[in-house]
């Protein structure tokens, strides 16, 4: 029989939000990201979170909050089980599990503010 | 179509990519007094390959043993299998030793003996003593956290991460800028320039297995292809012989094996659990020296032959080696790899050739520019200092010194001339594709992106034929058709479907590229294996060189560039 983790994840972006369900087949070790990474491949490629490293740990960029706790995905163990995905509560929503983590002065939006 | 209003920027360097090449770009370009924008499609200074670079910088300080620049600069000839540009080369060597005190200045924290000296492991491939390291596997992140710094002390550095840029902007034959888009609010950006530098790396996510960051899908060699520029060497892609295979690991480098291997001797094992190197005449006598692409080879042929591990590679041991000394070198990193259930007096590991490093990219003259003026490149992006197969420790004294100069020639050019030769209308057929939308379509881009990977793993991967090679021809033809000439429509915000389609744009150029190139290539040489011409031929000291005509990649030769005879000596 095959494993599957269910990856509940808050979706959209701030005033347009939903859960979507995805259960993702997985082998034991493997990280959240990797079954993030998975789905976007393999069922939804639209479904947005940070990474660059993928899995050293270097980048600290997939930082998230697994079940409540804040994580970086790349670390965190995918278990078979339900699991609930959100971004960051204390960082400006983006899209999906993305926030904006970038330091104030390296944003777009300190050389070009925003019109609306 | 709809068009979206245009974020509009004007510098006079701007620097694409914030590895440590483009880091010491900026750095550089600044101290010469140029207003410079550095921008990175991921945050500043986090992404691409620097940040991953757990290894050891290769440089001549002779702090173990005595050393010259000299005996680097031979070594890395001897490494490149008769392609280096030897004058590129000796810049890499000659100015490595400035390049590392400087970041000892910055307080990277090289390691250092108990009396003061700087640590200088000996990696594979070199006479003697000459790799500089940050201690456990900490040498990359040490090295971009110390740019960082630097680059935000230099204060007049405006710095922009998460905008990708899409195409180059050329007018009068000239580089005048840059176009792209925001990834966090979707904004299509156009950025004037006096001096471009493209500094965003290498291609090795074009395969399955790779070491490198995400990001590192090739872009700088198709922005600057796309712009004009030509590149060379792209059929050699340096396989990294003991990437991590199995078990899972997560939270560590796939590369990290390499330091332990040389400081301990790890023991690379076939599926009988006999040494095998000596096999493929590559004696090895407990040096564990040996080269990456001798080692490349000798594993995948034991996989070939039905003596590989479970997983597909062979096995790493460590398991001759007592626990005391295992903490001694592996320190912290002994919990981590307890964390994920490994145990070295007991266990093997299983490890793979990876995609790790590319030699080829940008063809640049000594002064960094490429055929277009005001069009620079460094570090990874520019091909020629490495030939046919990079030196280890080479590729991060690389970055720092090619992005220095790079910086100091973009700025001073900026310096010279009056101001950019942008124009808009002949920016507005580049900037199309990030301010408008496609029509909607079913396509995966993330799908795509992986199925390349997988046919980049197994018909363009160390060992080449001719079938294979076409086959992949055919396959990135239909998938570059299938991608359409225009992304999907944008969702604003963190959009990664479009982010995907840029990328993969870009991609499939390359892989084109690489692909062409290693078909034409009628021999064995370096990192550049054909299983059909296993001999490596005279006729074939030549580099290759790419340039687009009418959008169509063309090859020819060129003589390789040597040093004049008395710069050697």
């Amino acid at each position: 029989m095959t494993l599957a983790a269910l990856l509940v994840i808050r979706r959209g972006a701030p005033g347009a939000e939903r859960w979507d369900r995805f259960e993702v087949a997985f082998e034991p070790g493997q990280s959240v990201l990797d079954g993030l990474r998975r789905i976007r491949v393999e069922q939804d490629p639209s479904l947005a979170f940070r990474y660059s490293c993928i899995n050293a740990n270097a980048c600290k960029e997939c930082v998230m909050r697994v079940d409540g706790k804040t994580v970086y995905a790349c670390i965190a163990r995918l278990e078979p089980r339900e699991m609930r995905l959100e971004p960051l509560p204390n960082k400006a929503w983006l899209r999906d599990l993305a926030t904006e983590i970038a330091p104030p002065d390296e944003r777009i939006d300190a050389v070009a503010p925003p019109r609306d | 179509m709809t068009t979206r209003e245009c974020v509009r920027l004007a510098t006079d360097v701007l620097v694409i990519g914030s590895g440590a090449a483009g880091m010491s770009a900026a750095i550089a370009a600044d101290e010469a007094d140029a207003s410079v924008l550095l921008v990175d499609r991921s945050l500043i200074g986090r992404g691409g390959a620097t940040v991953m670079a757990q290894m050891t910088v290769a440089v001549a300080l002779g702090e173990e043993v005595p050393d010259d620049w000299r005996y680097h600069l031979a070594d890395t000839i001897a490494a490149g299998r008769g392609l280096c540009d030897e004058r590129l080369a000796r810049i890499l060597c000659e100015n490595g030793p400035d390049a590392i005190r400087r970041l000892d200045q910055w307080r990277v924290g090289w390691a250092r003996h108990a009396d003061g000296r700087i640590r200088q492991a000996h990696a594979p491939g070199h006479d003697r003593p000459r790799c500089v390291y940050v201690d456990f596997l900490s040498t990359g992140p040490a090295v971009s956290s110390t740019l960082r710094g630097q680059v935000q002390r230099h204060v007049r550095i405006r710095r922009i991460g998460d905008l990708c840029v899409t195409d180059l902007v050329i007018c009068d034959g000239t580089a005048a800028g840059a176009v792209g888009f925001s990834v966090s609010d979707g904004r299509p950006v156009a950025i004037e320039a006096k001096t471009v530098i493209v500094a965003c790396g290498g291609l090795t996510r074009l395969y399955r297995r790779n070491s490198a960051s995400a990001n590192m899908g090739g872009d700088g060699y198709a922005l600057a292809l796309r712009a004009g520029a030509e590149l060379v060497d792209m059929e050699f892609v340096q396989f990294f012989p003991i990437g991590h295979l199995a078990p899972r690991l997560i939270g560590m480098d796939p590369i990290m094996w390499d330091p332990f291997r040389y400081k301990l001797g790890g023991r690379l094992l076939n599926s009988e659990l006999r040494e095998f190197t000596d096999d493929y005449g590559v004696p090895e006598a407990g040096s564990y020296r040996v080269t990456r692409d001798l080692a490349t080879y000798a594993i995948l042929k034991e996989v070939e032959a039905g003596r590989g591990s479970p997983a597909g590679g062979v096995y790493l041991s460590f398991r001759h080696v007592p626990a005391d000394r295992l903490r001694e070198a592996f320190g912290p990193v002994i919990d981590r790899l307890a964390k994920n259930g490994i145990d070295l007096t007991r266990t093997d590991v299983e490890v793979a050739p990876i995609a790790h490093y590319h030699m080829g990219g940008i063809r640049v003259a000594p002064s960094l520019e490429t055929r277009i003026a005001n069009l620079f490149a460094a570090g990874e992006a520019i091909g020629g200092a490495n030939g046919a197969n990079r030196l280890s420790g080479n590729a991060i004294t690389e970055a720092l010194v090619f992005g220095r100069i790079a910086g100091e020639a973009a700025a001073g050019r900026a310096k010279r001339i009056g101001g950019s030769p942008w124009r808009d209308a002949d920016a507005a057929a580049a900037l199309e594709l990030p301010a408008s939308d496609g029509a909607t379509s079913a396509l995966n881009p993330a799908a795509l992106i992986a199925e390349l990977q997988a046919l980049m793993a197994s018909d363009v991967g160390p060992f080449r034929t001719e079938a294979g090679l076409q086959r992949a021809l055919v396959q990135i033809t239909r998938a570059t058709a299938s991608l359409g000439v225009a992304p999907p429509p944008s969702l604003g915000r963190f959009d990664t479907t479009r982010l995907d389609w840029f990328d993969l744009r870009n991609m499939l150029l390359v892989a084109h590229v690489v692909t062409q190139a290693a078909l034409a290539r009628t021999e064995s040489r370096g990192a550049h294996q054909r299983e059909d011409f296993p001999a490596m031929e005279d006729d074939w000291a030549v580099n290759q060189i790419v340039g687009l005509e009418h959008g169509r990649p063309v090859l020819t030769r060129v003589p390789v560039a040597a040093l004049a005879s008395e710069a050697a000596q």
